[in-house]
C-alpha cells in the first residue's frame, strides 16, 4: 500500500503555489476582469413571491441612450425536461432555463424577469426601472409542510409526484418521494426496550461565500464565445450555457477565474447564460456581478426541513431500528437534496432495520443549491440528536453507544453499498481518548458529541503534465481550486516524478485546453484530479524511461525511475550514469519529441469520510447566549496529502456548522419576502465568535487511491449542529429540536423550564 | 451631470480620477484605477473585504466616497509588499495556510497590519475582536489568528 | 443617473447656508457608515450631500469646564484613543466603540450615530445616561439640546432642515462617579443591538448611590431615559433588592417590537438583565474614582 512507504512530499506542508498572488491581491477573481468596450449587465427581479407574468414591455429601456441590449424570456428557447448531474445534485434543463429567466410565472421574490446591458452601472439601473412588467400576483406558500396540504397554492401545474403509487392525477407541490430501506423496522421497534421519537425543524441557510457571482461574457459576430466566470465547474457552466443558448459546445470557451468561495453554491448557472445572451445581442463584452442582496435573494441556499426521527434500542445499547421521514423544501423548482439526506441519515450505524423516506417539496423561495454535503447535515443533525437522547436514556456514554453500533468495513449502508475500509471507529476511539473529552467543565457548561458521514464522489477528470525543455513541468488540471488543492496536486505529481514540488507549476485549464473535467465538488478534487495527476505523472515517467533507454540503447523495460532519475534496472542492464529529468528533457527533441503525460479518467472508488466532533459550550442563563468554548474535529482523511489544507477544511466546515447551529437562518415575512438579505442580519460567525478549532487527522487509507486519499471537504459541516445541541442539553437539561438555537429561543426555553419546575 | 475631478494620493503615488459623487472609494479603486486587490463582498460595510487604510486609519473603502479623497492618503493591499519582499504578515499567512479561497485575504491582511501597527503584542482575543469586521467563510479563522500572532512575534523580534 | 451634488464646506455657517439654500433633499455626511449604506440600497436619493469633515469644530476634542466637548464628526477610533474622555466617561467611549467593526470605528461618529436616529444606536443610551448636551447650529443661531431630545422616532430628529449638530458636551462629573454601557447581540460583534443599556451613577463616600441616570436603547421608537430605573438605585448600595427594582423598572419601560433581531418578550426580559449588569460595572468603576 502506497501509504506505507516513506514519502518525499506527501504529508508535508510546502507553501501553496498561488499563495503570493493571493496575499498580494494580484489573483484575479470573477469581478476582477476589465475588458475594453465592456458593458455592465443588470437583472430585473420579481418583487412578488408568486405571480403570473402577463407581459413585459422593454421599449422604454431599449430607447434609453447607453443601453445596448435587453433580454427577456423571449430570448431563451424553452427546454424539454432533462435531468443532468451538477455536483452531487441533479438539475433539470426545463427548470434551469426558467430559473435563469422567468417564463410563465415569477416563482419567488428575486426571480430574474429581464436583463439589460448598458455602458455604465448607473444607466443599467435606470434602464431596469423603465421596464414595465405586468404581474398578476398569486397566493404564495413558503413553508414545505403547508405546501403539501390540499388547497395550497400550486407552483407548477404539471408537477405530478414522482415515486408514489398510485401515480397522482392532480398536480401538487410534492415533486418526489424517495425511500431507502433495509430489513423490517416494525419488527426492529418491537424488539426494542427503548424507542425515542422526535420531530425537528431547520431553516434554509446560505453558503454565504464572500465573493458574489460574477462573470464577463463576450460573443463575437460568428458566435464564438468567451466566458470568464467564478465557478466550481467551468465545464458544467459551458454545458448549461451551450444548451440554453443553442450553441455548439466547442463555440464557448470558459475560463475559471479564482473563486472566492463556493461550498456547492457555484455549481449552477445564474448570470452566465444571461451575460452571454446580452453580449450576443449587443455585440460587445458584458460583465455581470451580483450584489450581496441578489446573492441572498436569488441564489440558492440549502433546504429547510421538517423531520421525524425514530430510533429503538435494547437496554445494552444495540440499535434495533432507525426510521426517518424527511420533508425538504426545494424552493421554486424540484430538486432539494432530500435523496442524499435520506441516504446519509443513519450511515454511521450498522443497522439491520432502517428506513428513510424523503419528500421533495417546492415552495415560493429561491431554488436551493448544493451546500457542502447537500442534504446530509440536515438529516444527520436530527439523527445524532436522537442518538444522544438515547444514550442519556440508557445511561450509556454517547461515544460508547456509537461504538457499539458503528459502521465498519463490510457494513451495508441503508442506501445499498457495503463499506470498504472506513475510519468511524478510529475517530470515535480517538475522540474518547482525547484530552478534550476528559477536561473539566464549569457551571452552565456542557459537552456534546456527534458523528458524521459523507460518501464523496469521483467522476470524469483529465490532467496533462508537460515536461519543459529545462526539466521543469506544468501540471494542467480542470478542477478549479476552491481551497488550496493546487498545492496537493503538485505534491502528488512531484512525488511520482521525484522532483522538487516547486518544479511543478499548476494551471487550471480553460475548457478548450483540456478534456472534460467535472466540477470541484463532492470532495473529489484531491481524490480525482490527484488520481489523474498521478496517472499523468506515471505516463511521463514511462516516457522518460523510454527516452533514457533510447539514449543508452537498452530495452525500455531495463530502465527504472527512482527519486527523479532514470537508472538501469539492475546490474545486467548496463553501467550508465543515472539521468535526471532535466537531462532527459534537454534531449527530448532528439529522442522523439516533446514529453507530455496525460490522463483522462472516470475516477471510481471515492472513499467515504467519517468524522466525530467534540464541543464544549457555556450558556448565559439570563440572556440565552451560547458561547462555544472548545471544539475538536476528528475525521478520517485516508491519507492527508497536505495536512494544513486538510485541517483547514475541518476548521472551516466546523465553523459553518457553528453558524448553522446558533444563528444562521433565512427569515421571511408573511409577504413571502426575504428580510435578511445581507451580512448584517444573515449572521455568519465572525472571528470573535469562535475559539481555535483543534483537529485530529485520522488516516484509514482508501485502497482505491494510489496514496490512500479520501475526500474530506464536506463531512466537517455535518456533526456541529447536533454536537452543539447535545452540548446545550448537557449544560441546561433542555433538548432543542429546532435550528438555529438562537438566544431568544434558548432564553424562552429556560424560562419555560423554570416555570414548569415551580 | 459632469463628473467630479479628484486629486489624491494612493499607495504613495499622486493620482487623479473622475467619478460621480455617489461612487465609493472601492468603485474608484477597482473600476477607475484597476487596483482590484480590494474586493467587493457586500458594499454595506459588513464584510471587510474592501478594507484599506485612509490616512493610516482602517476603514471600509465601500463606505468612503471617491469625492472625499482630496487631501487624503489611501493605502491598499497592493502597497503591502515592497518589491519582491513580502510583509511578514503575508509570509506568515502562506506559511500557516491562513487562506483557502483567498478572497477575504487582502482585507484581513490590511486589517491585521493596522492592528500590529497600533498594538505590536496583541492577545488572541484582541486579534479576534479587531478582525471581527473581516468575514471569512472558508477557514474558520483558526489559522488566520495563528498567522497574525506569529507575524506579531516575528516583528517584535521574539 | 442620480444628480447628486457633493459639497465640503469648511465653516459651520457655510454648511448651514448650504442646507438652508437646498431645493431638494439634503443629507449630512460625517463618517458615512449609515449614509453610504442607505445610498447604495437606494433607500435615499438626496440632491445634495454636505460633508462636515472639513469643519474644525466638528473634528476636535477639547476640555471644557471639567468635561469634554467632542466634535460631532470625530471618529469612534479617535474618541477611543483620547485618554481624558476614556477616563471621565468610559461608558460613552465603550458604547461608541461597539458600533460596527474596527473599520466602521475608523469613520463612525457620535453626531452621525445620534442623528441617524436608529432606535438601536449604540452610543445614544450612553450619551443620554451621561446627560450629554448637543450644540446645534442653524440659520436662527446656536442652541443647546439634551441628547435625549434629538431623536424623535426611527430615522427622525427634532432638528430643522438647516440645523447641524456641531458638537456634544460630555459634562464634568463629581468624584465617585462613572458610567457603563452594555448591549445584547446574538454574535459577539457586528450586530445591531437587540437591547442596549447605559447607566451613569455617583456613589457617595459610604458607597450609597446619590445620583443616577439609566437609558435603554433598541426597546422603543427611540432611546429612552428611564427615571424610574434611576430611582430604584438612588439611596441604595446596589444591593440585590435595589437591582431587582432596577431590573423591573427597566423592563417596564420597554415598548419594543418583534423583528428579525429579537422578540418583544426577549427585549423586555434582557433590558432588565443588562441594566442590572451595567449598573454593577458603573458602580465598580465609580468606587475606584
Amino acid at each position: 500500500m502506497a501509504s506505507d512507504k516513506e514519502f518525499k512530499w506527501i504529508g508535508t506542508r510546502p507553501p501553496r503555489p498561488d499563495g503570493v498572488d493571493k496575499v498580494t491581491g494580484r489573483a484575479k477573481f470573477g469581478a476582477d476582469l476589465y475588458v475594453p468596450g465592456m458593458l455592465i449587465g443588470k437583472v430585473l427581479r420579481s418583487p412578488h413571491p408568486h405571480a403570473v407574468i402577463k407581459s413585459i414591455d422593454t421599449a422604454k429601456a431599449e430607447a434609453l441612450p447607453g443601453v445596448k441590449a435587453v433580454l427577456t424570456r423571449a430570448d431563451f428557447e424553452d427546454r424539454e425536461s432533462e435531468l443532468v448531474p451538477a455536483g452531487e445534485m441533479m438539475v433539470n434543463y426545463r427548470d434551469i432555463v426558467r430559473n435563469v429567466m422567468a417564463r410563465e410565472k415569477a416563482l419567488y421574490e428575486g426571480h430574474a424577469v429581464a436583463a439589460v446591458a448598458a455602458i455604465s452601472n448607473a444607466i443599467a439601473k435606470k434602464a431596469l426601472r423603465l421596464i414595465e412588467v405586468d404581474y398578476e400576483p398569486l397566493p404564495h406558500v413558503i413553508d414545505a409542510v403547508a405546501a403539501m396540504q390540499p388547497g395550497a397554492p400550486i407552483l407548477h401545474e404539471d408537477l405530478i409526484t414522482d415515486g408514489v403509487d398510485p401515480v397522482p392525477t392532480e398536480p401538487s407541490n410534492v415533486a418526489k418521494r424517495v425511500e431507502f430501506a433495509l430489513g423490517d423496522v416494525e419488527a426492529g421497534f418491537a424488539a426494542a426496550d427503548v424507542v425515542i421519537e422526535r420531530e425537528f425543524d431547520t431553516q434554509p441557510v446560505h453558503q454565504a461565500y464572500i465573493e458574489p457571482h460574477a462573470c464577463v461574457a463576450s460573443v463575437a459576430e460568428d458566435g464564438q464565445a468567451e466566458l470568464w466566470v467564478t465557478t466550481q465547474g467551468h465545464y458544467v457552466v459551458r454545458a448549461h450555457c451551450a444548451r440554453l443558448l443553442g450553441m455548439d459546445i466547442s463555440k464557448i470557451r470558459v475560463t475559471a477565474s479564482e473563486i472566492g468561495g463556493g461550498f456547492g453554491g457555484k455549481t449552477v448557472v445564474y448570470l452566465e447564460p444571461v451575460a452571454l445572451g446580452l453580449s450576443r445581442k449587443a455585440g460587445r463584452p458584458v460583465k455581470m456581478v451580483m450584489t450581496r442582496d441578489e446573492v441572498f435573494r436569488a441564489s440558492g441556499p440549502t433546504s429547510g426541513a421538517h423531520m421525524k426521527i425514530k430510533i429503538g434500542a435494547t437496554k445494552d445499547g444495540k440499535i434495533t431500528a432507525g426510521e426517518a421521514e424527511l420533508i425538504y423544501q426545494a424552493g421554486a423548482f424540484p430538486g432539494s437534496p432530500v435523496q442524499p439526506g435520506a441516504m446519509c441519515a443513519f450511515a454511521p450505524y450498522d443497522l439491520e432495520n432502517v428506513k428513510a423516506v424523503g419528500w421533495d417539496v417546492v415552495t415560493n423561495r429561491s431554488k436551493v443549491a448544493a451546500y457542502r454535503a447537500p442534504g446530509a447535515p440536515i438529516s444527520e443533525y436530527a439523527v445524532e440528536c436522537v442518538i444522544d437522547e438515547l444514550a442519556k436514556r440508557l445511561g450509556i456514554d454517547p461515544i460508547d453507544l456509537r461504538l457499539t453500533n458503528a459502521a465498519k468495513e463490510g457494513t451495508r449502508a441503508a442506501y445499498g453499498p457495503k463499506f470498504g475500509p472506513i475510519g468511524l471507529v478510529e475517530s470515535l476511539e480517538q475522540a474518547k481518548a482525547h484530552p478534550h473529552y476528559q477536561a473539566a467543565l464549569g457551571p452552565n457548561q456542557g459537552r456534546g458529541v456527534a458523528s458524521g458521514f459523507w460518501f464523496n464522489i469521483g467522476g470524469e477528470t483529465c490532467a496533462s503534465l508537460i515536461v519543459n525543455e529545462d526539466g521543469t513541468t506544468v501540471l494542467t488540471v480542470g478542477t478549479p481550486d476552491i481551497g488550496g488543492s493546487r498545492a496537493s496536486l503538485c505534491m502528488m505529481a512531484a512525488e511520482e516524478l521525484g522532483i522538487d514540488v516547486d518544479q511543478v507549476r499548476p494551471i487550471i485549464a480553460d475548457t478548450a485546453s483540456l478534456g472534460y473535467t467535472f466540477l470541484t465538488g463532492g470532495s473529489r478534487t484531491t481524490f480525482s484530479s490527484g488520481m489523474a495527476a498521478i496517472d499523468a505523472a506515471r505516463d511521463v515517467v514511462q516516457q522518460l524511461c523510454e527516452r533514457a533507454a533510447k539514449i543508452w540503447e537498452i530495452p525500455a523495460d531495463a530502465v527504472e525511475w527512482e527519486d527523479g532519475y532514470a537508472r538501469p534496472a539492475g546490474a545486467n542492464a548496463g553501467n550508465f550514469e543515472p539521468m535526471s529529468l532535466a537531462e532527459i528533457a534537454a534531449m527530448a527533441g532528439k529522442t522523439g519529441g516533446p514529453i507530455v503525460g496525460h490522463a483522462q479518467i472516470n475516477a471510481q472508488g471515492a472513499g467515504p469520510s467519517f468524522g466525530t466532533h467534540l464541543v464544549d459550550v457555556e450558556v448565559d442563563r439570563e440572556t440565552g447566549r451560547v458561547t462555544v468554548l472548545r471544539y475538536t474535529v476528528l475525521q478520517d482523511a485516508g491519507k492527508a496529502i497536505h495536512p494544513s489544507y486538510v485541517e483547514g477544511q475541518f476548521q472551516g466546515g466546523a465553523v459553518q456548522g457553528i453558524g448553522w447551529a446558533l444563528n444562521e437562518e433565512y427569515i421571511y415575512g408573511a409577504d413571502g419576502k426575504l428580510e435578511n438579505a445581507g451580512f448584517l442580519d444573515y449572521r455568519i460567525p465572525v472571528a470573535s465568535d469562535v475559539p481555535m478549532i483543534d483537529t485530529v487527522i485520522v488516516e484509514v487509507p482508501n485502497p482505491r487511491h494510489p496514496y490512500g486519499v479520501r475526500g474530506i471537504g464536506e463531512t466537517p459541516i455535518i456533526p456541529p449542529m447536533a454536537a452543539i445541541a447535545n452540548a446545550i442539553e448537557n449544560a441546561l437539561g433542555i433538548r432543542f429540536s429546532e435550528l438555529p438555537m438562537s438566544p431568544p429561543k434558548v432564553l424562552k426555553a429556560i424560562g419555560e423550564m423554570a416555570a414548569a419546575a415551580e | 451631470m459632469a463628473k467630479n475631478h479628484v486629486t489624491t494620493t494612493i499607495n504613495g503615488d499622486a493620482v487623479e480620477f473622475l467619478c460621480e459623487p455617489e461612487d465609493t472609494l472601492l468603485d474608484v479603486l477597482r473600476d477607475e484605477l484597476h487596483l482590484t486587490g480590494s474586493k467587493e463582498g457586500c458594499s454595506s460595510g459588513d464584510c471587510g473585504a474592501c478594507s484599506v487604510l485612509l490616512d493610516g486609519r482602517l476603514v471600509c473603502a465601500c463606505l468612503v466616497l471617491g469625492v472625499e479623497l482630496t487631501g487624503h492618503e489611501v493605502e491598499t493591499i497592493e502597497a503591502m509588499a515592497h518589491g519582491e519582499v513580502l510583509h511578514p504578515l503575508q509570509s506568515k499567512f502562506i506559511e500557516h495556510a491562513a487562506l483557502q479561497c483567498g478572497v477575504c485575504t487582502p482585507g484581513i491582511l490590511v486589517a491585521a497590519k493596522a492592528l500590529l501597527d497600533k498594538n505590536p503584542d496583541p492577545s488572541e482575543t484582541e486579534v479576534r475582536y479587531w478582525l471581527a469586521g473581516n468575514l471569512c467563510r472558508c477557514t474558520g479563522y483558526d489559522k488566520i489568528v495563528r498567522a497574525v500572532l506569529d507575524a506579531a512575534a516575528d516583528m517584535r523580534g521574539s | 443617473m442620480n444628480d447628486m451634488r457633493y459639497e465640503a464646506p469648511d465653516t459651520v455657517d457655510g454648511a448651514v447656508a448650504l442646507l438652508a439654500g437646498a431645493s431638494g433633499e439634503a443629507r449630512l455626511l460625517a463618517g458615512g457608515t449609515d449614509l453610504l449604506v442607505q445610498l447604495r440600497a437606494e433607500m435615499i436619493a438626496p440632491a445634495l450631500v454636505v460633508d462636515l469633515k472639513r469643519i474644525p469644530e466638528l473634528q476636535s476634542i477639547a476640555a471644557e469646564d471639567g468635561g469634554f466637548r467632542v466634535g460631532a464628526a470625530v471618529s469612534g477610533a479617535e474618541l477611543g484613543e483620547h485618554p481624558g474622555v476614556k477616563a471621565l466617561w468610559p461608558g460613552v467611549v465603550e458604547a461608541t466603540e461597539l458600533i460596527g467593526s474596527t473599520q466602521i470605528q475608523g469613520r463612525a461618529s457620535l453626531g452621525g450615530n445620534l442623528c441617524n436616529a436608529s432606535p438601536a444606536a449604540d452610543s445614544v443610551p450612553a450619551m443620554i445616561a451621561a446627560g450629554a448636551i448637543a450644540r446645534v447650529a442653524g440659520s436662527g443661531g446656536t442652541r443647546e439640546v439634551a441628547v435625549e431630545e434629538i431623536a424623535t422616532g426611527p430615522g427622525q430628529t427634532s432638528l430643522a432642515k438647516d440645523e447641524i449638530v456641531v458638537s456634544i458636551l460630555l459634562p464634568a462629573r463629581p468624584p465617585g462617579s462613572s458610567d457603563a454601557y452594555l448591549r445584547f447581540i446574538p454574535r459577539t460583534e457586528m450586530d445591531i443591538a437587540v437591547v442596549g443599556a447605559g447607566v451613569s451613577l455617583t456613589l457617595d463616600a459610604g458607597g450609597v448611590c446619590s445620583a443616577a441616570r439609566v437609558s435603554l436603547g433598541a426597546v422603543a421608537a427611540r432611546a429612552l431615559l428611564v427615571p424610574e430605573a434611576a430611582e430604584a438605585l438612588i439611596g441604595s448600595k446596589l444591593d440585590a433588592a435595589a437591582l431587582a427594582r432596577l431590573d423591573a423598572a427597566a423592563s417596564a419601560a420597554c415598548r419594543p417590537i418583534d423583528d428579525k433581531r429579537g422578540t418583544k418578550e426577549y427585549r423586555i426580559q434582557v433590558a432588565g438583565v443588562l441594566a442590572r449588569r451595567a449598573a454593577l460595572i458603573a458602580a465598580e468603576r465609580a468606587g475606584r474614582n
